[in-house]
């Protein structure tokens, strides 16, 4: 009787997995570690493990396209003479000018105004075409500085004073030589074709009683007027939020570890921070704990892409979101009709991320001209609005099925989790229990 | 001449009577008394005003201010003149850290001693210390001028860009990308210029030694790295 040679087929690691494996050899050619744009790629616990109920017996749904489902929402009703209202909760991030193109920004101003929300400045100062085009425009303080003033500040409609952002908590930026156009170099008073370091930590305050007083300046330097935001990347929401609360803060922005940035390390942007899924309770519960909620606005950003998933950060006890990655998606950043160049650039449309570089096809994250002139801002605009409207549209569908006429009057009662992870850090019951971990001290 | 006794009178009075101001007001000098360390005094201003407090002020006095004249008869609390755009800012006492903070322009005087991170991420203002500066001042400073009589402490300049930096006395330490450079006649011009305005007659621009950016750092290099 004979056998044959038995074959065992090779066998790749799991812990060296191809990716690893470029890594070290990118890493070994090139001696500088991987610089991208975007957040997080790697699988996360997220919304999509989450599901709503529904109405039933014991509660019953309103009708869809016939009754009401308000959308509306304040922002610094705390201690601004002159707190905003959005017709939707859905906000644009910060994004520079300088990591987006003028063209870019224009169609977010735009897009943000037609749909009745607010758009952000970024790490660079505020333009003349992004004030023009947005009729609330949020004004970014950074560490930066970069292109900080006081009429700027004053021609805002509210402030956000960036500590952290969910892409790198704890660290700072780098906007690299390439984009450095003489109008860029020029808002940030620095030479042309340097490398910009934007610092991680603020120049004049350190720790929650400076950050008090410094917010009392901003607030006098305004006359009052202006809600304060204050941004953190999602680290310690708990203490973040209630820190915020303490030091004075209109509203909490919370970004979780999806939320993109324009440029950092790929290392940072995988390994720090939390999923958004995992800050959102422990923020509403400092909130809720210092009796704040509702009174302090919360807006949670960080990998919403979609009505269900403002539904369901609204449930958990948001105020409203703010989207970034899928904003651009929506005026055409990783577009596929781009494919030939993206190929070329040896990427492909979905996974363009050296927005660093300067040389987006479509003409988002760039200062070359003629990439640029690729975006028309009108059009663009119109798409980001598109969007906005659907998303609203998405968000009220939802509440009306679970008997809502106001998106905000969601609860995490409406809410199952389909994984334990998601139960856990959500803490909303496993789908068919009353249980998630952690409850009942299990 | 309006006279507010913080003592007294809410500081939200002062700061909305200072932005009120309108283009050929009359009253265009203030006098602030019994300011006992309050925070952002006379902060925002955006006019010609001439503002004497009389005392000593807490954070960030004179924050953002564009235009005005704003001296402090004592001594000033952190991030005095931060962002400052333009204007003229003396402090009488010494000024706690961060003066001068990310400031655009303007002239800040500081008649004793400044703490650390002097002058931090300045962009383009002016600052002349009569006495010493503390460590890590004008790090990250990217344009305009700090001008010390006396000793500066560790890291001076650290991962400077354009800010030019003269020290008449000892340096404890540079920081990161930061080197003595030559002194040029335009140099000398200048810091008799930056000397003259802040009241300096007694000392010449000859008894400084310049420092300024190596520029080695302007663009991430791998072989760089120790640096960081």
């Amino acid at each position: 009787m004979s056998y044959h040679n038995p074959f065992t087929p090779p066998r790749k690691s799991a812990t060296f997995d191809d990716h690893t494996l470029a890594e070290i050899r990118r890493a070994a050619a090139t001696g500088i570690y991987d610089i991208r744009g975007a957040g997080t790629k790697r699988k996360v616990p997220h919304f999509d493990d989450l599901l709503f109920l529904g109405a039933s017996i014991s509660r019953y749904p309103l009708e869809g396209y016939r009754e009401k489902c308000d959308t509306s929402v304040t922002l610094g009703t705390r201690f601004a003479k002159k707190p905003i209202t959005l017709k939707t909760p859905i906000t644009i991030a910060g994004m520079s000018f300088g990591a987006l193109s003028g063209n870019a920004k224009e169609a977010l101003g735009r897009g943000a105004t037609l749909a009745g929300t607010s758009t952000t400045t970024g790490d660079g100062g505020m333009t003349n075409e992004e004030r023009g085009h947005s009729q609330t425009l949020v004004y970014q303080y950074l560490p930066s500085r970069y292109g900080m003033n006081p009429k700027d500040l004053r021609r805002a409609d509210a402030i956000e004073i960036v500590i952290g952002q969910g892409a790198k908590p704890g660290g700072g930026g780098m906007l690299l030589g390439q984009k450095i156009s003489d109008r860029v170099a020029n808002m940030r008073n620095l030479p042309k074709g340097i490398d910009q370091r934007s610092a991680c930590r603020h120049p004049d305050w350190t720790g929650p009683d400076d950050l008090e007083i410094k917010i009392m300046e901003l607030r006098e330097i305004t006359d009052w007027e202006k809600p304060i935001y204050v941004k953190v990347g999602g680290a310690r929401p708990y203490y973040d939020t209630a820190l915020a609360v303490k030091s004075g803060a209109d509203v909490v922005v919370l970004d979780g570890m999806q939320g993109g940035t324009a440029a950092t390390q790929d290392v940072f942007i995988e390994n720090v921070g939390m999923p958004t899924l995992a800050c959102i309770r422990p923020a509403v519960q400092a909130l809720q704990d210092l009796g704040m909620h509702r009174k302090v606005q919360l807006i949670v950003s960080g990998g919403i892409r979609s009505g269900a998933d403002v539904a369901k950060a609204l449930a958990l006890g948001a105020d409203a979101v703010a989207i970034g990655t899928a904003a651009l998606v929506a005026i055409g950043d990783n577009d596929p009709r781009w494919e030939e160049e993206y190929q070329k650039l040896g990427t492909t449309a979905g996974a363009y991320d050296d927005w660093h570089e300067g040389k987006d096809p479509a003409g988002i994250t760039t200062q070359d001209p003629e990439l640029a002139a690729r975006l028309d801002p009108i059009a663009a605009g119109r798409r980001l609005a598109n969007y906005l409207k659907v998303m609203t549209l998405e968000a009220q569908t939802i509440a009306r099925a679970c008997g809502k006429n106001k998106l905000h009057n969601l609860e995490p009662e409406d809410l199952c989790a389909l994984t334990m992870e998601a139960a856990a850090m959500a803490q909303i019951p496993l789908a068919g229990t009353s249980w998630y971990p952690g409850k009942g001290g299990f | 001449m309006p006279v507010f006794d913080l003592s007294s009178t809410p500081l939200r009075e002062l700061n909305s009577a200072l932005h009120a101001l309108s283009k050929g007001a009359n009253d265009t000098a203030f006098e602030v008394v019994n300011p006992r360390g309050s925070h952002a005094v006379a902060v925002g201003i955006d006019s010609p005003v001439v503002v004497d407090i009389k005392g000593s002020v807490g954070y960030y006095c004179a924050g953002m201010n564009d235009g005005g004249t704003v001296t402090v008869h004592g001594s000033a609390g952190p991030g005095v003149a931060e962002n400052m755009m333009s204007g003229t800012v003396v402090i009488e006492g010494d000024a706690s850290q961060y003066a001068g903070a990310t400031g655009n322009g303007g002239l800040l005087v500081i008649k004793g001693n400044a703490a650390s991170r002097c002058g931090i991420s300045m962009k383009g203002i002016d600052i002349v210390v009569y006495g010493n500066i503390g460590h890590m001042s004008a790090f990250m400073g990217q344009s305009g001028h700090l001008v010390v009589l006396g000793d500066a402490g560790d890291a001076l300049g650290d991962s400077l860009y354009e800010a030019k930096l003269f020290v008449r006395g000892s340096v404890k330490s540079l920081g990161t990308d930061c080197i003595e450079k030559e002194m040029r006649p335009e140099h000398l011009e200048k810091l008799a210029e930056l000397l003259e305005k802040a009241g300096v007659t007694d000392v010449k621009p000859e008894e400084f030694k310049r420092y300024g950016s190596a520029r080695k750092l302007y663009n991430f290099n791998i072989d760089n790295a120790d640096a960081y």
